[in-house]
């Protein structure tokens, strides 16, 4: 039987309670009838041999490149660049995608006699990842025989010495990538394309850039000119990119771009309730609901992350295409579309979202309350094409529980940005103008970056710009269940159950107002109409 | 007439002190302290005052001294019985010359420098420190004509402004009070001119960084008195740790350039003096950090703030305080006290000014009169000193006794 496509149900009132996520909980909650919940589509048949389907993108690529072997020779000098840890979410079952494929890579280079092959981690200016997380991305084989020889090495945005200006672009944007990458005459650079935002050009010009080049596209205007960031044509964060890409190529990087998509196959056995439709429940489901919520309830919150965090997703290939940068984006961009798209009838008065334990920046850590903005605000405001789906004005609802607690080993600017300046001011503006550079340039934070497991000095405003546009567009924001200090730091309301959250909302956008629900994950974009 | 007498009672300090436990001024009904009938001290010489107090402060050192946390340092220091209360505004039953001759007439409100120095000792020649203004520094507090006392409040010849019944000062510790004060901010004047005190032998530079640790009384009036005579000579930055939502608001009033919680002060000078982080303490830091709390914890977070060569001053009042003393040897910093008061010179090379006569100018600049926030008769001293040592808690700065009416008022 063929996957079903995505799916927005009206509640009436026979529909069963609703799931949402509450961070590392869940609850049923029992929307107003008229209201709807968009269903992701049902995750896509994967392909039947990714291995075979590997060699044949690297055999056959697209746009104006030559096969991969052929560009392949003796004495020359091969880099590749392969997506963080931010990528998949949850962490994909092994063998991840990028063993998959950086193994063929390797196997052919080795077939061409290639000696100097170097491996680098694209983080820019995330987190350096652990030697297990990294064992995990690559597979033992590939981490024992490049890491003890310095071979694996993860970007330093912040070392001098291991950058290259390439120049400026006709808007003035400086162009820095890491140097060995761009000096090597072959740039190989492994995606994952778990969202329409990822990949394409971005995947040299962010994930191998410094602060330098990001802070032309990483700032509070570019985002709200991203209408949304997940479509690239109405985005200008892609525009700085592509600009950047295209000069990065005729600076003459040679990059042979590999992007890859997955099935949104998110949850293992035990968990598959969470990504079925909840009038389809059978018995199982129904069971495996209640001793999951039943037991996390009475499981510390650090107990229940951990236990979210060491779950790893099912996730199965679904493509992959190699070539030319741009070629390869436009066929990846149609394949995550084709997994993740839902088309959406008109905008709603409110949007309300379960936000779960997790998003791309606290792989292993707490959800703290810049990365709950950035996860509702940022990323699932903007899964849309075409117009948001609440309207200008309507009120977002996330249900978390945002604690105020950081990691301090992974986010300690985060921590200051969070005391120090949202205490100020939660314009994202006038956060960049007052206190961007001196985050940015700030040596603790540099010297945790280049020696720890620290997010860069300047990521927290990155994550408030990426809620540069919802906070433009909406009337309010209200997280229900949070912890109301947290709440009220990050300028949102805090509300105790729905039902309040519901009646708060309706003094904003008046009575009887339209509700949809967003029901991920898994991941899905709305294509509103 | 009424005043709280403090006795020398073992059982009752002993109980006192075993309440403490439960909160500072628990035990105020339970220890040494008493509501006992009271005639104004004699007066020990001709130029001495009789002072009816209208307010009288309770201070953090009031309340260890009630509460027996107290160091034994200042046994020697004191004689029983006296009546507390060292931050006094009263007014004057009799004329006279005060300190610089000027005339002073009955009824003038005036403020006493409670320190009982030479001059109210009768001590000639004065011992070095008072000869040179140093009156806080007195090395005869204990001697001469009058009983042991290191202050008004401590000393049994003198009376307390925790009366009704007039207290003695000798005319070198009045200051009469401009009438543009009120009583609130008059009875703040004794607390600023302690800040006033620190912050001038500070010796802030200029561009330099500042952080006060604590927001209560002193604190608040260590950020006023950094406002108002450090900033204008050397554009410091004032960074302050409140424990509490009204303190924090003060302390912004009052001109801090950034005030945080107390667990996030370190974090904001961190950030603002572009330090790194070594063994749990900033490499850089403030030049200068005022602990305003006196407490082995507060200490401890001064000595990780500051920077290599800085400076740590002691405003709030310690006792027997455990603290690791390597990173104050390592890094060749100085830790010193500011205690009391006397001649000041803000900038080099000008006339020295007492320091009341500072602090009478910051309380009126700055309004400080607003930091008392409650007032109490005396027959209520157990709850007006429970309030005091939960003045934070509570939403309050300073809680004071109301002298003024034979039941006082409440606020």
């Amino acid at each position: 039987m063929s996957p079903r496509p995505g799916f927005v149900l009206d509640v009436d009132r026979s529909t069963p309670p609703t799931l949402f996520w509450h961070g590392e909980r869940f609850s049923l909650e029992k929307l107003p009838e008229g209201s709807r919940v968009i269903y992701a589509p049902e995750p896509i048949d994967p392909l039947k041999d990714p291995s075979a389907a590997i060699r044949a993108a690297l055999t056959h690529p697209v746009g104006d490149q030559d096969p991969l072997p052929e560009q392949l020779r003796p004495g020359m000098q091969l880099t590749i660049a392969f997506d963080d840890i931010s990528l998949p979410l949850p962490p994909m079952e092994r063998p991840d995608i990028r063993q998959l494929v950086i193994e063929q890579v390797l196997d052919m280079a080795a077939e061409a006699g290639v000696d100097d092959v170097a491996l680098i981690v694209a983080l820019a200016l995330h987190r350096r990842m652990t030697e297990p997380e990294l064992r995990h991305a690559l597979g033992d084989r590939i981490y024992d025989a490049f890491a003890p020889n310095g071979l694996l090495t993860q970007h330093d945005a912040e070392d001098p010495d291991a950058l290259v200006h390439l120049g400026q672009t006709e808007e003035g944007e400086d162009v820095e990538i890491n140097k060995r990458a761009a000096e090597s005459d072959l740039l190989v650079y492994v995606n994952i394309n778990l969202v329409a935002m990822d990949g394409g050009h971005k995947s040299v010009a962010t994930g191998l850039s410094s602060y330098k080049s990001l802070r032309h596209h990483h700032n509070p205007q570019t985002m709200q000119q991203s209408r949304s960031f997940m479509d690239q044509h109405r985005s200008e964060l892609h525009s700085s990119n592509w600009r950047m890409g295209r000069l990065i190529a005729e600076s003459g990087v040679k990059v042979f771009q590999i992007e890859t998509t997955l099935n949104n196959d998110t949850f293992p056995t035990a968990f598959k309730f969470l990504q079925k439709r909840e009038w389809e429940w059978k018995a199982k489901d129904r069971l495996g609901y209640l001793a999951a919520s039943k037991a996390l309830d009475r499981t510390p919150p650090r107990y229940a992350r951990q236990i979210f965090h060491s779950v790893k997703a099912p996730h199965r290939m679904t493509s992959v295409q190699a070539g030319e940068v741009e070629a390869v984006h436009k066929l990846t961009t149609d394949n995550v579309w084709a997994q993740q798209g839902v088309v959406v009838e008109g905008q709603t008065d409110i949007l309300t979202m379960g936000l779960p334990y997790i998003s791309p920046y606290n792989v292993n850590s707490v959800l703290n309350p810049i990365l709950v903005a950035c996860l509702g605000l940022g990323y699932l405001f903007n899964m849309y094409r075409g117009k948001p789906l609440v309207r200008e004005g309507g009120v977002l609802i996330m249900t978390h529980p945002t604690p105020w607690e950081f990691n301090p080993v992974h986010h300690p600017s985060y921590i200051d940005f969070f005391e120090q300046v949202l205490s100020q001011t939660t314009d994202p503006i006038e956060v960049a103008d007052r206190f961007e550079e001196s985050f940015a340039t700030d040596p603790w934070y540099i010297h945790l970056y280049r020696t720890g497991h620290a997010y860069h000095g300047v990521h927290p405003f990155y994550m408030w710009y990426w809620c540069a546009h919802a906070l433009q567009h909406l009337g309010a924001v209200i997280i229900v269940g949070g912890d109301p200090a947290a709440v009220h730091r990050l300028g949102f309301r805090a509300a105790s159950t729905l039902a309040d959250a519901l009646e708060m909302a309706a003094d904003v956008v008046g009575p009887s107002p339209s509700l949809t629900h967003l029901h991920a994950p898994p991941i899905l974009m709305a294509d509103v109409q | 007439m009424k005043a709280l007498v403090f006795e020398r009672n073992i059982a009752r300090f002993a109980a006192s002190r075993v309440a403490s436990v439960f909160g500072s001024g628990r035990g105020a009904g339970i220890g040494p302290l008493q509501l006992l009938d009271a005639t104004a001290p004699e007066l020990p010489a001709e130029d001495w005052f009789r002072l009816r107090p209208l307010l009288s402060g309770i201070c953090g050192s009031d309340l260890a001294t009630l509460d027996g946390r107290s160091s034994r340092y200042f046994e020697d220091m004191v004689s029983f019985p006296f009546v507390p209360g060292h931050e006094v505004v009263g007014v004057l039953d009799d004329g006279g010359l005060d300190h610089a001759g000027r005339r002073l007439e009955p009824g003038t409100r005036a403020v006493i420098e409670p320190v009982l120095g030479c001059a109210p000792r009768h001590i000639l020649p004065p011992c070095p420190q008072c000869s040179q203004g140093h009156t806080g520094l007195c090395g005869n507090i204990a001697f001469g004509a009058l009983e042991p006392g290191l202050q008004t409040g401590f000393c049994t010849d003198t009376g307390g402004g925790w009366s009704t019944a007039p207290l003695v000062a000798h005319r070198s510790q009045l200051h009469a009070v401009p009438d543009a004060l009120s009583d609130e901010d008059a009875v703040i004047v004794e607390p600023t001119a302690c800040a006033v005190h620190a912050v001038l032998s500070a010796g802030i530079a200029p561009d330099d960084l500042v952080a006060v640790l604590g927001a209560g009384t002193l604190g608040l009036a260590t950020v006023a008195a950094l406002d108002r005579i450090s900033r204008p000579d050397t554009g410091c930055t004032v960074m302050v740790g409140a424990k509490h939502p009204h303190q924090r608001e003060l302390a912004a009033t009052l001109g801090a350039d950034t005030v945080v919680s107390p667990d996030q002060l370190a974090r904001a000078i961190r950030r603002q003096a572009g330090s790194l982080v070594l063994a749990g303490r900033l490499t850089g830091g403030a030049d200068v950090v005022f602990d305003c709390v006196g407490s082995s914890e507060s200490l401890a977070q001064a000595l990780s703030m500051v920077r290599p060569r800085g400076k740590v001053v002691l405003v709030g009042m310690p006792g027997k305080v455990a603290v690791d003393l390597a990173p104050l040897w390592h890094r060749e910093l100085t830790l010193v006290g500011a205690y009391a008061y006397g001649d000041e010179r803000p900038t080099s090379g000008t006339t020295p000014r007492r320091t009341f006569e500072l602090a009478l100018e910051v309380v009126a600049d700055a309004g400080l009169g607003s930091l008392v926030s409650a007032a109490y008769p005396l027959e209520r001293y157990e709850e007006a000193i429970a309030h005091a040592g939960a003045a934070g808690r509570r939403g309050a700065v300073k809680v004071v006794f109301d002298l003024r009416k034979p039941k006082g008022s409440i606020r």
